[in-house]
């Protein structure tokens, strides 16, 4: 069993539903084998779901998941060659660390379980406990405890459910980079699901963001955040100003101008859904810059809000149609304005993107903060 | 204001300190008296009454009669040993019915689990004494469990291993330890269903996950989780049945006796007060030591 053909996790039309509601939309999906791959989304939008289905605590009611050519859609959690990082670690308090990192190994009569166990506790340096109770370990090591459990095992794919969820802030950055480290250390596939998008931004080569069972847009950091393809995922993964505006007919194949509010504003041709007139304009308050340097877009407003984080300042500028747009300057040594200053916003045409307008414009946006 | 937090904790320190020391020990009276009265006093009782000579006309003499305590062992080591012997087969029955009862009721019947629980204990809305009686009639010859276990062979069976003596049930060791595991069968679910109970389920989906088969999922996970409740389970099963009397008297026959049977008989109608008590010493004595040998071998101190 252990040598079971290894290769991409895929995902075939799977769907789960309950009996009043679907809780994840049937869902393609490919994940290459050896990345690290985020599930993103707020709760309740079936990431853990799907990451339950393939572990196979939870059965699919349609779809099919494969594992390079072999299909496991019908296979029992311990006949897969998957294992999960749970949210709350789940080891076993009557076990030894060690135990614990062994379980796995023991129950397919590995020879070598001891040795392996201990080879994984000194990668996530917890050698020196492996005799240890985990309740008399802090989180943070009980967390590691449960990854090196998962890991030890060399699955095909290895699932973390939340898996930082737990810790204090300062832990949870220096996990994200422990993780990453022995990712790529290890070279298996990771599948991480989280509603932190800061965290699978962080730490995944790519990531599905899904919001109420649908998968809303796939892609790598970097590309989902500079060109999100609906509001939702403009809003969940970062800030957003969102201008409402009308494409102008015409324009080149590189830019098109659009009529935001009685202003001619550029955007990428790139950066617009083909087919649309009425658009959302986003743009991310890192791109904006007061006074007229940031590029050919210009808005005037008034200086409504400053706060200052030492790295950055954040203003608030109210727009004459009373909009307020969110705008971050870097510490940089650039001027500051003050408040109720009047400024004027600028932007260069490749920062903006348009967004169907017929979404909502607040979608996702409320779901950032209210994570525990 | 944290300066004055603290001069106030501080000034206030001394008189709840004094206070807090001996109100645990307040708290711990009456349960001191209600033992002292209610469990020294009888044991120093017995042990003094065990050790002493006469008949109830004449009074007793104390005379450290040490001898009649080998003399009761001799004469009545058949129904010590049948009664552990009746108490181990009801205790091992009641964890075989008990634990998937349990488990069942601990992690599967969700809402119902109110509603099992309270049928668990609701033998207890009647007496002990009509309850052994009733299965009296359960097992009586002429009722259709006795004619089905005929026609099925099963009294065959159980004659053949030397559980009954005839074609029926009842008047046996059979109806005996049926009785026994029956009446205790409570006291082995809810301390049982106590540990299950706390069993988080995530930890057999974590084993699941770690390819464990179900079977090697409860040896390895459920069962060694559930060790305080099997060993208090066992324990509260165990003692009361190995002392039992009701059981043996209603449903056995004088091949059954148990030692309960036989200090009952002798306090009450044999009126050999000084047997009786060395009796229950004994009855006493072999328990503690069977009890203290399993409860270290279970290894569950840590666990408890």
């Amino acid at each position: 069993m252990s040598e079971q053909s290894k290769g991409d996790l895929s995902l075939v039309a799977l769907t789960k539903s309950f009996a009043t509601f679907t809780a994840v939309h049937p869902l393609d999906l490919t994940i290459p084998q050896g990345s690290f791959f985020a599930l993103l989304g707020p709760s309740g939008c079936g990431k853990t779901t799907t990451l339950r289905m393939i572990a196979g605590l939870e059965e699919p009611t349609g779809g099919r998941i494969r594992i390079g050519d072999s299909d496991i859609t019908e296979t029992k959690a311990y006949q897969r060659n998957v294992n999960t990082v749970f949210q709350s670690y789940a080891l076993f308090p009557h076990m030894s660390v060690l135990d614990n990192v062994m379980f796995g190994l023991r129950r397919r009569g590995d020879k070598d379980a001891k040795a392996k166990a201990n080879e994984v506790l000194e990668l996530v340096q917890l050698g020196q406990v492996a005799n240890k109770k985990p309740t008399q370990l802090s989180g943070g090591m009980q967390q590691r405890v449960a990854l090196a459990r998962a890991l030890v095992n060399r699955p095909d794919v290895l699932l973390l459910d939340e898996p930082l969820g737990a810790l204090d802030l300062k832990l949870r950055r220096q996990m994200q980079i422990e993780l990453k480290r022995i990712q790529q250390e290890v070279g298996l596939t990771f599948i991480h699901v989280t509603h932190d998008q800061e965290e699978a931004m962080t730490m995944a080569d790519s990531i599905a963001v899904m919001n109420a069972g649908r998968m809303e847009q796939l892609g790598d950091p970097a590309t989902l955040y500079e060109q999100p393809r609906s509001t939702f995922v403009a809003n969940f993964l970062g800030q957003s100003n969102l201008l409402r505006a009308r494409v102008n007919p015409g324009g080149t194949d590189e830019m098109v101008t659009v009529r935001a509010h009685d202003v001619d504003l550029e955007v990428s041709r790139e950066h617009l859904p083909d087919g649309v007139g009425d658009v959302w304009l986003g743009v991310r308050p890192e791109k904006l810059r007061l006074g007229e340097s940031g590029g050919p877009n210009h808005l005037r407003g008034i200086v409504r809000d400053v706060s200052f984080s030492g790295v950055a300042t954040q203003y608030s500028v109210e727009m004459p149609w009373g909009q307020e747009l969110i705008v971050i300057q870097q510490n940089d040594g650039s001027n500051r304005a003050t408040l109720g200053e009047a400024v004027t916003v600028s932007w260069a045409a490749q920062h903006g993107f348009a967004l169907d307008a017929s979404q909502d414009a607040e979608a996702g946006a409320e779901l950032v903060d209210d994570h525990g | 204001m944290a300066e004055a937090a603290v001069l106030s904790t501080g000034s206030a320190a001394p008189p709840s300190r004094r206070r807090r020391n001996w109100v645990p020990y307040a708290l711990l009276l009456p349960g001191i008296l209600w033992l002292l009265i209610f469990f020294v006093l009888p044991m120093v009782t017995l042990a003094s009454q065990s050790l002493q000579e006469g008949n109830v006309d004449d009074g007793y003499v104390f005379t450290a009669n040490f001898s009649i305590y080998l003399d009761a062992l001799k004469q009545y080591w058949p129904q010590f040993v049948r009664s552990f012997v009746y108490a181990g087969i009801a205790t091992g029955l009641a964890l075989l019915l008990g634990y998937p009862l349990a488990y069942f009721i601990a992690q599967k019947a969700g809402r119902h689990k109110n509603l099992v629980l309270v049928l668990v204990i609701a033998p207890f809305f009647t007496s002990f004494l009509i309850r052994t009686l009733a299965w009296r009639t359960i097992l009586s010859d002429d009722w259709f469990i006795t004619t089905w276990a005929q026609n099925l062979h099963i009294t065959d069976f159980l004659q053949a291993v030397g559980l009954t003596d005839n074609d029926s049930l009842l008047n046996s060791q059979f109806a005996v330890i049926m009785g026994l595991t029956y009446n205790f069968l409570p006291f082995m679910i809810l301390p049982l269903y106590t540990s299950l109970e706390r069993l988080d389920p995530r930890l057999i989906e974590a084993a699941g996950d770690l390819y464990a088969s179900p079977w090697q999922t409860f040896r390895k996970v459920t069962w060694p989780l559930s060790l305080p409740g099997v060993v208090a389970g066992t324990l509260l099963t165990f003692i009361p049945a190995a002392g039992d009397f009701i059981n043996a008297r209603l449903l056995g026959n004088t091949q059954t006796t148990m030692i309960g049977s036989v200090i009952d008989s002798q306090f009450l109608r044999v009126l050999d007060y000084p047997l009786a008590a060395a009796l229950s010493f004994i009855l006493l004595v072999l328990i503690v030591a069977m009890v203290s040998v399993y409860v270290r071998r279970a290894g569950t101190e840590e666990l408890l």
